[in-house]
């Protein structure tokens, strides 16, 4: 057993596409709120913007950053970000690599790439000491952006979220109305929040209270 | 209120992100079954409470998830150095030149010790510092 595992280590890990067939419905983690009319009756003037992007394929990569990045690059087409709380992003900023701690990164890619994506990650990493988890289902993706975006933040966490406390290509695991968050700044007039899929409801309803000074509407 | 370096974000990062977990560089017995029991409860339950210079094991639970040492001095709250897992601290009661004792002070101003075994006999002893 351990010699085959050791001739093709690819073969011997369970790995499953997570995404159920078109045939079945999937519920986005604001699902119980745009039911209950928390959201659409939030609609704003939009100075203030969240568009919620669920389903998207998170994948969390460990292990050593030299033989991750290689087969990043090749299997992606962006670099590993090697610095601390990097975030790279392929050249039309669908897909992203971000840092998380040094033996850690998160890749998010469009719905439905990531099993795909798994997989041949797996081939290229062969028998290299490494891990991919699947965590799609875990943590969803908001996008906060218009001009009161940072006055929103600031109100709701504790990072400093100014330009040169969080300038773009930049990702930081924070505090965020008392629970955690991944907040990220791919681009100049825009935030992303990964959160977790349990707690996104609690952040959407945080977020309609903090931005509703500024017209604050939901997507 | 404390704001923390944390030696893998490579940044300072307010408290509330991070979460403290005990006395650091505790080693666990080689062998544990064949440990005294002694050395055993010592290794599971007895902590230094030392005045001064204390090296403490903290979590970065909200930021990378990462645990690291901190050299702190519990009378003032300062924060002396923070530094990855597996790196010895550089400031050390003994060349910071503070005064390290083990235990709490009583109510009549004396020390006492806590702990199975103290690692000195003259810590009820006020020394000159
Ligand atoms: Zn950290």
């Amino acid at each position: 057993m351990s010699e085959a595992r050791s001739e093709n280590s690819a073969s011997n890990v369970a790995v499953f596409d997570t995404h159920p067939s078109d045939a079945i419905d999937a519920e986005s983690p604001l699902h119980w709120s745009r039911q209950r009319g928390v959201i659409d009756a939030a609609a704003g003037e939009g100075q203030v913007t969240v568009v919620e992007r669920p389903f998207l394929g998170h994948l969390i990569l460990r292990g050593g950053a030299i033989v991750l990045d290689e087969a990043v690059r090749e299997t992606l087409g962006v670099s590993l970000p090697g610095q601390p709380l990097g975030l790279n992003h392929d050249a039309d900023g669908s897909r992203s690599v971000q840092w998380l701690s040094p033996d850690e990164w998160l890749v998010i890619v469009p719905a439905g790439e990531e099993f795909e994506l798994e997989n041949r990650l797996r081939a290229q990493l062969g028998d290299a000491h490494f891990a991919i988890v699947n965590a799609s289902g875990g943590q969803t993706l908001l996008e906060l952006s218009g001009e009161h975006a940072r006055e929103v933040l600031m109100k709701s966490v504790t990072y400093d979220v100014h330009s040169h406390g969080l300038p773009v290509g930049k990702g930081v695991g924070t505090v965020f109305a008392k629970t955690s968050v991944n907040l990220r700044r791919p681009r100049e007039d825009r935030f992303e929040l990964v959160v977790r899929r349990s707690f996104a409801d609690y952040c959407v309803r945080w977020l309609l209270d903090a931005g509703r000074e500024y017209g604050l509407s939901v997507e | 209120m404390f704001y923390i370096f944390c030696p893998y974000c490579d940044e300072r990062r307010e408290e509330e992100e991070f979460h403290p977990s005990g006395q650091a560089h505790i080693t666990r017995p080689a062998d544990p079954e064949n440990c005294s029991d002694e050395e055993w409860g010592d290794y599971l339950f007895f902590r230094d409470n030392p005045r001064g210079i204390h090296h403490e094991l903290w979590v970065h639970r909200l930021g990378c998830r990462k645990f690291f040492n901190i050299t702190r001095d519990t009378t003032t709250y300062e924060i002396l150095e923070t530094y990855p897992m597996g790196e010895r601290p550089t400031v050390t009661a003994e060349r910071a030149g503070v005064r390290q004792e083990q235990g709490v002070q009583t109510a009549d101003g004396g020390w006492q010790t806590v702990g199975a075994r103290p690692e000195n006999s003259k810590l009820n002893e006020e020394t000159p510092s």
